[in-house]
């Protein structure tokens, strides 16, 4: 493993702020730590980098223990890049000089040109003698970048790349930032609160949650085969449909039968079956129909809120041309691949 | 070096750099402790009833004066266009950079019997003209309030401008005239400026010694000099700093219980600057002779008077021993600053290093020293230092005897140089502070990752970063230290003449016209940092 965390645990007083988290990366590998604020994602990216000491569990990078019992190497001989949220470029460096400024034990002349070589891969050439503050938010984050992979780290750090980004630009920067890091073969670890950018640049996703892993997984089985119900709900939206497990693998739904094909419901008990609004779908002919109570156009899509006849409701993911009015009754079936289910929690409305 | 040792050096440098501080504080004040000798009660039957109304009286009017004043120019500038505006915006500050001492040098010898004014006025109407003195209180009030305007200008100006149309237009929409708006709106939002701008007034008239010794106006500063080096008795100037360190004190609370209340600044509304009414005709003619009346008789005037008296003695003054108090003042002025500088650069680092709460108490406290008035400083400082030599001398002669050196710590530059630190801390604290701030933990982290730590982080990364503050601050405390009068005065080595100590003594010999080439100097000096307040003042409107 190129990067392997190890069970780590770090404290701050009587607040835990990650609890025993493990994930391991390969070369090459783009793995994401996501969650809400305040989960522990930052905490564990300073830890791996070195600004935080762990209470318990090991980091270690290429084979090489980084952090353990008793082990602590400084930030600056883990061999770790970073690039930090705000990026953190010295202000009075021109972008060349921001990126030579961690390659101090080459001589002069390879430090220029290892400089130019890593903007030009950024594609920021022609930029090189710019101040920081002349350069687009874009622009800053790839020379960050230029710097942290500058002097070879085997693993790069990326704290939240899009937090001070334009809104605008995002969709466009999380895309060049994957191909980016692919195309150099860094093995990175990023950072975001968000499960688009997550699901766009990563590999692996580590959902996180009050310091504890929820879940490591690829972006897909992230949001088909989610492991617990808060990964379910954090990661796109969910609802949640009581059903009885017949003992033969068909699940008895008030939308009718499912074929249980995942293996997680306990048979012979009630459970709640995870659906996505894409399951939902609008059919004309269907015998089931649900009220709508809510309707968010979208562009492409509807996405309504139905009511069932029992008063439940689920979301359902409908293609903008099926425009229906708040109060109409529209027909559904169910159409899932990946049957996902979950104990019931007591008195649970959704 | 381990996190809890650099936790302690830096607790350790904060409470030594506040030191000077509270030092000369617990002396003035530890004072009345002692058993009182016959010279306090003298002073008590005779001196202090007639200090302290003056002082009262003083502080009450100059405030007054200057709120009234420093407001009325602040909306004339901020609310209205009339010919001149943008030169006045900036010009208005000028003041500042002449020290009170020498307006009132300038205003003593030229409304003297013997002055142009004067001669002028009886060659005109006859002798027997009695024309009330500005050697008076009332003469105190008038330079003072003319030196010290600005303060109140400067913050009223920008709280006025940073307002916001937007504000003016809700008040509008509701029916409010300019002139009500005014009352209702601006004058309350800008309160909380005026408020702090005559506290910075109030600071300086309780800590002014320069002005009321030349125009002969008794309060506790020149009581304090007068028992010290009149009475020879440091037991009584101690008591009297006590009395002025415990107003002092007292304004410094009122000053930050001000402050605090300032924060409704963050949540004005926008919509850019304060629109201006353009002014005409007669208006326009009033406001532009009004801002020109001000900065003629605050400036303009006293500065031709000081340079038409500069040129008739220079022929004579102007010579290698004029050259030497200029060399004297600007190696103490830099060497001072570089102490100061230093001290500040020292503190900011601990603070930044050690993040509790009580250190952080102690910091403030340490660039709290700019309320202490320098007679204070001086007397409360040379006390103690005074003290600790004789220790120090009955150690030497017990341990050496008759081959025991003979130490003279207090009349060395030793008290001057602590002093100055405890009252410009904060002025170079300030600049070294913010720019401080700007440094990002992440620029740190940054560069840690990177390997580049300790020295070569200070170097590479910091330095350049702090280089302009740096010298925004030793130019701040370089020239309020060519300006200083009372510390330097008090607590020089015998013979030890600076350009203002040389004001001084030749105001004290009604020597006008020759005290002129000294102020020139001293002004000179002091309009550099007015013309980079100005122009960071008009950067912010």
């Amino acid at each position: 493993m190129w990067l392997e965390i190890d069970g780590i645990v770090r404290r701050f007083g009587a607040r835990v702020a990650l609890e025993g988290v493990s994930l391991a990366l390969e070369e090459g590998e783009i793995g994401c730590l996501l969650g809400p604020s305040g989960c522990g994602k930052t905490t564990a990216l300073r830890c791996i980098a070195g600004f935080e000491t762990l209470d318990a569990g090991r980091v270690l990078a290429r084979g090489r223990l980084l952090a353990g019992p008793g082990v602590h190497v400084p930030p600056h001989e883990r061999g770790i890049g970073l690039v930090f949220q705000d990026h953190a470029l010295f202000p009075h460096l021109t972008a060349r000089a921001n990126v030579e400024f961690g390659l101090h034990d080459l001589p002069r002349a390879e430090r220029r040109s290892r400089a130019d070589e890593m903007l030009g891969l950024v594609g920021l050439a022609d930029w090189a003698e710019s101040q920081p503050s002349r350069l687009s938010g874009g622009q800053q984050q790839r020379v960050a970048l230029a710097r942290a992979l500058a002097p070879r780290p085997s693993v790069v750090l990326l704290d939240e790349p899009f937090a001070s980004l334009d809104v605008a630009l995002r969709e466009r920067l999380v895309a060049e930032l994957r191909a980016l890091l692919k195309s150099l073969g860094a093995t990175a670890l990023v950072v975001t609160h968000d499960q688009h950018d997550a699901f766009a640049l990563a590999d692996r996703v580590a959902l996180l949650r009050d310091g504890r892993l929820e879940q490591w997984a690829t972006p897909y089985d992230l949001y088909h085969r989610p492991g617990t119900r808060f990964a379910a709900e954090f990661v796109g939206q969910a609802s949640f449909l009581p059903a009885c497990c017949d003992g033969s693998g068909v699940l008895q739904t008030e939308l009718g039968p499912l074929h249980e094909n995942h293996g997680t419901a306990p048979c012979g008990g009630r459970v709640d079956v995870l659906l996505r609004p894409d399951d939902v779908v609008h059919d004309d002919v269907a015998p089931l129909r649900g009220r709508i109570v809510e309707r968010v156009f979208r562009g492409a899509d509807f996405l309504y809120t139905l009511e069932l006849p029992s008063g439940r409701r689920v979301l359902s993911l409908v293609p903008s041309h099926h425009d229906h009015r708040v109060g109409e009754h529209v027909g559904i079936r169910l159409a899932t691949d990946h049957v996902v289910t979950f104990p019931p929690v007591a008195a649970q409305d959704r | 070096m381990s996190p809890g040792g650099s936790r302690l050096a830096a607790a350790l440098v904060v409470s030594l750099l506040a030191l000077p501080a509270l030092l000369p504080l617990a002396t003035a004040l530890g004072s009345w402790a002692a058993p009182t000798g016959a010279i306090w009660q003298h002073q008590l039957e005779h001196v202090l009833p007639r200090v302290t109304a003056n002082t009262v009286l003083l502080l009450f009017a100059v405030a007054t004066a200057t709120a009234a004043l420093g407001t009325a120019l602040a909306w004339l500038v901020a609310g209205h266009d009339f010919p001149g505006r943008g030169f006045f915006a900036w010009a208005l500050l000028l003041p500042l950079a002449m020290p009170g001492y020498v307006l009132a040098v300038v205003y003593a010898g030229a409304l003297d019997y013997s002055g142009p004014l004067q001669t002028a006025l009886r060659a005109a109407f006859g002798p027997g003209l009695d024309l009330p003195s500005i050697r008076s209180l009332g003469g105190a009030v008038l330079v003072l309030t003319l030196c010290l305007y600005p303060y109140v200008y400067m913050l009223a100006r920008v709280a006025f401008e940073t307002t916001g149309a937007r504000t003016l237009e809700a008040a509008q929409s509701l029916g409010l005239g300019r002139g009500a708006a005014f009352r209702r709106l601006l004058l309350p939002l800008a309160r909380p400026a005026i408020a702090a701008g005559v506290g910075l007034v109030a600071m300086e008239t309780l800590a002014d010694f320069g002005v009321v010794a030349a125009l002969n106006v008794d309060t506790y500063t020149t009581a304090i000099y007068r028992a010290w080096y009149g009475l020879y008795s440091i037991g009584a100037a101690l008591q009297m700093a006590g009395l002025l360190a415990a107003l002092a004190l007292a304004g410094l609370w009122i000053e930050r219980r001000l402050r605090r209340g300032r924060d409704f600044a963050a949540s004005r509304p926008g919509g850019g600057l304060l629109p201006r009414v353009r002014l005409r005709g007669v208006r326009a003619a009033l406001a532009t002779g009004a801002a020109t009346a001000v900065l003629a008789v605050a400036f303009a005037l006293p500065m031709a008077q000081l340079l038409a008296w500069a040129a008739r003695s220079a022929a004579t003054d102007l010579d290698a021993r004029y050259w030497a108090f200029v060399g004297r003042s600007l190696a103490l002025a830099g060497s001072g600053a570089a102490v100061v500088v230093g001290a500040a650069l020292l503190l900011g680092y601990a603070l930044r290093r050690d993040g509790r709460r009580w250190v952080h108490t102690l910091g403030r406290t340490a660039t709290a020293g700019y309320a202490i008035p320098g007679t204070v400083l001086a007397v409360g400082l040379f006390a103690p230092i005074a003290a600790v030599n004789g220790w120090l001398q009955q150690a030497m002669d017990h341990w050496f005897g008759a081959a025991a050196p003979a130490l003279f710590l207090h009349g060395t530059l030793l008290t001057m140089f602590v002093a100055y630190l405890a009252r410009f801390l904060a002025v170079g604290s300030g600049p070294v502070e913010s720019g401080l701030a700007g440094i990002h933990r992440h620029l740190d982290e940054a560069s840690a990752i990177l390997g580049v730590r300790g020295f070569a982080r200070l170097r590479r990364v910091h330095f350049p970063l702090l280089r302009g503050s740096l010298l925004a601050a030793a130019v701040l405390v370089f020239v309020d230290l060519m300006k200083e009068l009372p510390i330097t005065l008090m607590t020089r080595p015998f013979g030890f003449e600076t350009l203002a100590v040389r004001v001084f003594e030749m105001a004290a010999e009604g020597e006008w016209t020759r005290a002129a080439l000294p102020s020139v100097m001293i002004v000179a000096a002091g309009i550099v940092p007015v013309v980079l307040l100005a122009r960071r003042v008009t950067h912010v409107a």
